[in-house]
């Protein structure tokens, strides 16, 4: 697996957008914009998810003080099909655009190759975002919510919110030091409502690649944070890390466990979906770094690359995650 | 006393239909069909009209009675009219549910909007 390290990236400004579920969770105060029906005042679900992303982006150029014309590159994914969301909204901006898809690790993977743009090729700035919504993603990998079938207690809900993050070359408080490509792993599990304990292994994986390559221990970040595992996932993965004796102590969590209160809200086993990973990082754990409290910090997205025709053909569940670094800078 | 044997009924084949939900990875799909051939082949020996006459509605709501019906239908036109009956027979009993299931949802669909 590799690591890619980064000398000269950091993050700029960055920006949520969510919808009714997340504004009752514990982080509902750190996004920049919630909204109460999931439709977002829109006709269709799939027009709401749009107005998420462009609320996001929106707000994070607004942040940075730019306009579009200062951005080199789009970067952006969502969950639907043909990346309805992300193309429909780019279809606007006046800018070169990559679509990329990477299911839940999505985020990851648009920030991580922004971030080898703007190291190799590019001079500006950089914006990548990503989008999910409950009703579409469902619709999409599931059943349409409206056909009311009964969740097992292991499914994941999927977040409805986008955000995104403008990178650039100008040092800030917060570098994106290394990106870990992740490869795909696939311990041959099947069942499509249990997408946290497919996941796991290839969150163990990446951990574990990303450790020996930058030649780090656990004990050296202070936050380690997985993207969409649930809550079975996430004790599987503690499991796998405890058996090879690695020291975990408080150091790890899952997007997905942060951006709900699952003990009041109805989320089964946790959040999922590529907004979950993004909102939680661009709002909670990066306000931790560009504070100095958290001075090294691990986000692995972890994504099933399920397709919902070979699931049928009775195939399992491939999975991958990828792991951006965030590093503290002092500015003073 | 009715009441009570509707109840068992229907909810002895709803616990059913949980448990197999709940402890394989059968979707809903899978049990619904499942549930449609065993209300067929429990036509057989006329169980299924048993099971109805002692549970009424508690047996005749399930998507069991439906398995029923087509058996049910198709046999008497077999019995009319020989084996063409089969065929042409299948859907007597069961045409207005699915008649009625479509003119719903179709109202349904009109006047509301999915909330999530």
């Amino acid at each position: 697996m590799k690591t890619v390290l980064f000398n000269n990236v950091y993050v700029k400004a960055r920006a949520t957008a969510v919808g009714p579920m997340e504004k009752e969770g514990p982080l509902a105060a750190l996004f920049d914009k919630t909204y109460d029906d999931l439709y977002c005042s829109e006709t269709t679900f799939e027009k709401a998810e749009r107005i998420l992303v462009s609320d996001a982006c929106d707000i994070a150029l607004r942040k940075a003080k730019l306009k579009v014309n200062d951005l080199d590159l789009v970067i952006g994914g969502d969950l639907i099909n043909q990346l309805t969301s992300s193309h429909y909204f780019a279809r606007d901006l006046d800018c070169s655009f990559i679509g990329m898809y990477g299911a839940c690790s999505t985020s990851s993977l648009v920030i991580g190759q922004g971030a080898l743009w703007l190291e190799h090729a590019l001079d500006k700035n950089v914006m990548c975002f990503t989008s999910s919504h409950n009703a579409t993603a469902e619709r999409q990998f599931r059943y349409p919510n409206e056909y009311g079938v009964q969740k097992k207690e292991c499914t994941t809900y999927t977040v409805t919110g986008a955000g995104a993050c403008i990178l650039t070359k100008e040092p800030t408080a917060i570098k994106v030091s290394a990106f870990s490509v992740g490869q795909i792993i696939d311990w041959d599990q099947s069942d499509v409502n249990d997408m946290g304990k497919a996941m796991a292994p290839a969150a163990y994986e990446t951990l574990c690649a990303h450790l020996k390559n930058r030649n780090l221990k656990i004990e050296d970040y202070d936050a380690i944070v997985t993207g969409d595992l649930s809550k079975i996932g996430f004790s599987f993965l503690c499991d796998m890390l405890l058996e090879k004796e690695m020291v975990i102590d408080n150091r790890l969590n899952d997007c997905g466990l942060m951006i709900y209160d699952l003990n009041e809200q109805n989320v089964f086993a946790g959040g999922s979906g590529c907004a979950c990973s993004m909102c939680v990082s661009m709002s909670k754990l990066l306000n931790e770094v560009e504070q100095g409290k958290y001075k090294r910090l691990l986000v692995i997205a972890t994504g099933a690359l399920l397709s919902t025709v070979a699931t049928q053909q009775k195939e399992s569940i491939p999975c991958i995650a990828h792991a951006i670094e965030y590093e503290w800078r002092n500015m003073e | 006393m009715i009441y009570l044997n509707a109840f068992l009924v229907c909810g002895t084949l709803s616990l059913m239909g949980q448990l197999i939900y709940d402890n394989t990875k059968l979707t809903p799909g899978h049990i619904t069909s499942i549930f449609v051939v065993l209300g067929a082949f429990l036509d057989l020996f006329h169980i299924y009209d048993m099971i109805l006459n002692f549970g009424g509605m508690g047996a005749s709501i399930p998507i069991t009675s439906f398995g029923h019906s087509l058996m049910h239908a198709a046999m008497e036109k077999v019995q009319d009219i020989g084996f063409l009956g089969l065929a042409i027979g299948m859907f007597d009993m069961v045409a207005p549910g699915i008649s009625a299931a479509i003119f719903f949802a179709f109202l349904t669909a009109m006047i509301f909007k999915a909330k999530s």
